[in-house]
């Protein structure tokens, strides 16, 4: 129990802190939103799955990835296309010249249903290649890259040209796709109406439980062993396989988590904004999302998804009351979040909320361990181990 | 660079286009490869220093016409001298206030040039609104260059292709052939050991982010006489920028020459046969398994780390 208690809930701090995300999530924001708002922050939240997958291979794996808006993608348009599917059954598409195929099938003449869709029938196949299709994707990429000890640099590079690859081949191949408009007009989800204001409410609290089991496996994941070797690795490479650890599989493996959640964020996406498109695939997205991760703190889960929320809600205030100064926010935010605050929100917090709430309490303030510390630390155990 | 008549039986069919992406590839190309392959810092707002070379065309377009109509024919040399002063400038200013604090985080670095690219490309944005502009093209620029009946080479694609071997010849005297290229290779291998043999190796970074940044100027304002120019126009070529780089091998000039060309010829070939969008996934698709199974890309430098 204790265990479980320090490893999972990441002892009293880390636990108080999932405490008050889960009551933002699951009890302010429901009771002090309308279904609107409400519908907007489950947008946003979705994204924070792949800033929390960001956090792990990023700020605790060194992994830059610029192409998560693949996996995002590419969880989306499974789950897209099992609705789409289910919304073009031959009654209410009797109108098109081959009824029961998608509408843009249709439209680009294809008469059909391709190979590629048939699966996407039944919803456990669907479930199953939401998860598995683009974590397969990233075990490709990760054997490919990693295994040949492709420096950081180029790893992100690559990243994002697959991301630009990708983005491409959905716009090019509008048949199969929907092309640049997407997968759009899902209606029904099994049966169950996902339009309506009901359902909409029990997707978000789906979203917000699954966003916090995510948060829940990558704090198993990074106070384990493993996670220690992932930050090791991260500071000194040369140094951790030197010691015997097969470097490669470490980032492989963080690398497909990552990928794992981007795609449930993405699937959760779909259900509750109801289409799917390649403007969610691309370079532009894909980086946009690496900005949520490091406003929130790249160090921290929890911050993730604070920092997602804030990004979001500041483009969305912004991108209506004054569109032009959006992109300057943005890249001042890039810049500023990257010279002055490398830790993000939750980096502000370690350092200065830490001392407030303290001094609020009348303590004097505790000595924290730095973040870089506990990297030094990681190192030091390893070559422990590697020295018994 | 091949002679016209040997390579003319294949212009022919797949026109001009392959050298004409192989010019634009290579103009971006170059001064990346000296950020990127010399320094090692990866600029993502590479394409906004081009396109402000291609604004600063245009501008000085509009000016002629208006002011000065008889200088017309000869603006557009001004043009270029006025673009690498501008993008050096700037460049220099943004190493000095943005990449020389980063040099030890690369990937941050990565983060905060987009950020200064997105922060560009609305400045654009409101200066020069959001259409796509182009400037007035001297007439000797214009029409085309006919050698036999079927072959039809347009003056401004050759001009590009003059302006691009210019370029690259003049990176190469100053990379490989002078005093300061010595001193740049130096300290981007051994910055320690260069330091103690009395090179400046800041102003060395400085100066060479800088000039790295004017090269991308003056293609910016080389593009104007092939396209117009929109806010957005740089970054929509950023990545298959970075492709040519590390395709070529980050260090070699040569490399990123032959890749530029290797690139080019592919996508206008695949384009021949396929939908420019999938001739585009094959080419960048090839690139990347290429890249797996030679990570060092086609031409690796041989340097000690």
């Amino acid at each position: 129990m204790k265990a479980v208690y320090e490893k999972l809930l990441g002892g009293r701090s880390g636990f108080v802190g999932l405490l008050i995300l889960a009551a933002l999530l699951l009890v302010v924001f429901p009771l002090g939103l309308d279904i609107f708002r409400l519908g907007l922050v489950g947008k946003y939240l979705t994204y924070a799955f792949v800033a929390v997958g960001l956090v792990l291979c990023w700020g605790y794996g060194g992994i830059l990835s610029l192409g998560q808006g693949v996996f995002f993608g590419l969880g989306g348009y499974c789950m897209a296309m099992f609705l789409k599917l289910e919304a073009s059954d031959p009654i209410s598409t009797k109108i098109q010249s081959t009824p029961g195929i998608p509408d843009f099938m249709d439209w680009n003449q294809i008469t059909s249903l391709p190979a590629m869709w048939q699966p996407f029938h039944s919803f456990s196949f669907t479930v199953l290649a939401v998860l598995a299709v683009p974590t397969l994707l990233a075990l490709v990429i990760g054997m490919a890259m990693f295994k040949r000890r492709v420096g950081d640099v180029y790893f992100s590079i690559v990243t994002q040209a697959i991301a630009a690859i990708l983005s491409i081949l959905i716009i090019g191949q509008q048949g199969l796709t929907g092309g640049v408009n997407g997968i759009t007009d899902l209606k029904t989800l099994m049966g169950w109406d996902i339009r309506t204001d009901s359902a909409r409410l029990i997707l978000y609290f789906i979203n917000a439980g699954l966003l916090i089991v995510c948060i829940l496996f990558g704090r198993l994941i990074l106070t384990s062993k493993l996670g220690r070797l992932l930050m090791a690795m991260r500071d000194k490479e040369e140094r951790v396989r030197f010691s015997g650890y097969d470097v490669a599989s470490f980032k492989v493996f963080v690398y497909c988590i990552a990928a794992m959640f981007s795609a449930i964020g993405g699937a959760m996406f779909t259900l509750q904004v109801g289409f799917m498109s390649p403007s969610f695939v691309g370079i532009v997205p894909s980086i946009e999302m690496v900005i949520y991760a490091a406003v929130g703190g790249r160090m921290s889960l929890l911050g993730a998804v604070y920092g997602t929320l804030l990004v979001n809600f500041g483009k969305t205030y912004f991108s209506e009351s004054f569109p032009e100064l959006w992109l300057f926010l943005m890249g001042g935010l890039f810049i500023v979040v990257v010279l002055y605050f490398p830790n993000g929100l939750a980096g502000l917090y370690e350092t200065q909320g830490k001392r407030l709430l303290a001094r609020l309490r009348g303590k004097k303030p505790a000595a924290e361990t730095a973040v870089t510390a506990d990297s030094q630390i990681a190192i030091d155990n390893i070559n422990l181990e590697a020295s018994k | 660079m091949v002679s016209l008549s040997e390579f003319g039986a294949i212009f022919a069919m797949q026109g001009f286009n392959g050298l004409s992406v192989f010019c634009v590839l290579l103009l971006m190309a170059l001064g990346l490869a000296i950020i990127f392959g010399q320094m090692g810092v990866i600029n993502m707002a590479h394409g906004e220093f081009l396109t402000i070379g291609a604004y600063i065309t245009y501008l000085l377009s509009k000016l002629t016409t208006a002011y000065a109509p008889a200088l017309e024919p000869f603006y557009f040399f001004g043009a270029v001298i006025l673009s690498f002063i501008v993008a050096y400038a700037l460049g220099y200013l943004t190493e000095m206030l943005l990449i020389s604090r980063l040099y030890k985080r690369p990937l941050d670095t990565l983060l905060a040039t987009w950020g200064l690219s997105l922060a560009m490309q609305q400045t654009f944005r409101s200066i020069f609104g959001a259409k796509e502009v182009s400037a007035t093209l001297p007439d000797w620029l214009l029409g085309s260059f006919k050698p036999t009946e079927n072959i039809d080479i347009p003056i401004n694609g050759l001009f590009m292709m003059g302006l691009t071997v210019l370029l690259t010849g003049t990176i190469f005297i100053l990379l490989f052939r002078s005093r300061w290229g010595l001193q740049v290779r130096a300290t981007m291998q051994n910055r320690v050991m260069s330091g103690a043999v009395g090179i400046n190796t800041r102003k060395v970074d400085r100066t060479t982010f800088a000039l790295g940044c004017g090269v991308a100027g003056v293609a910016g304002a080389a593009f104007t006489t092939i396209g117009s120019t929109g806010p957005t126009s740089g970054s929509l070529y950023i990545v298959d920028t970075f492709l040519v780089v590390v395709f070529g091998g980050a260090q070699s000039l040569l490399g990123t020459i032959a890749s530029a060309f290797s690139i080019a010829q592919t996508q206008s070939t695949a384009e021949f046969f396929l939908t420019g969008s999938m001739a585009k996934v094959l080419t960048l698709s090839a690139v990347i398994l290429i890249l797996m199974l030679r990570p060092q890309g086609l031409f690796a430098a041989r340097v000690r780390k």
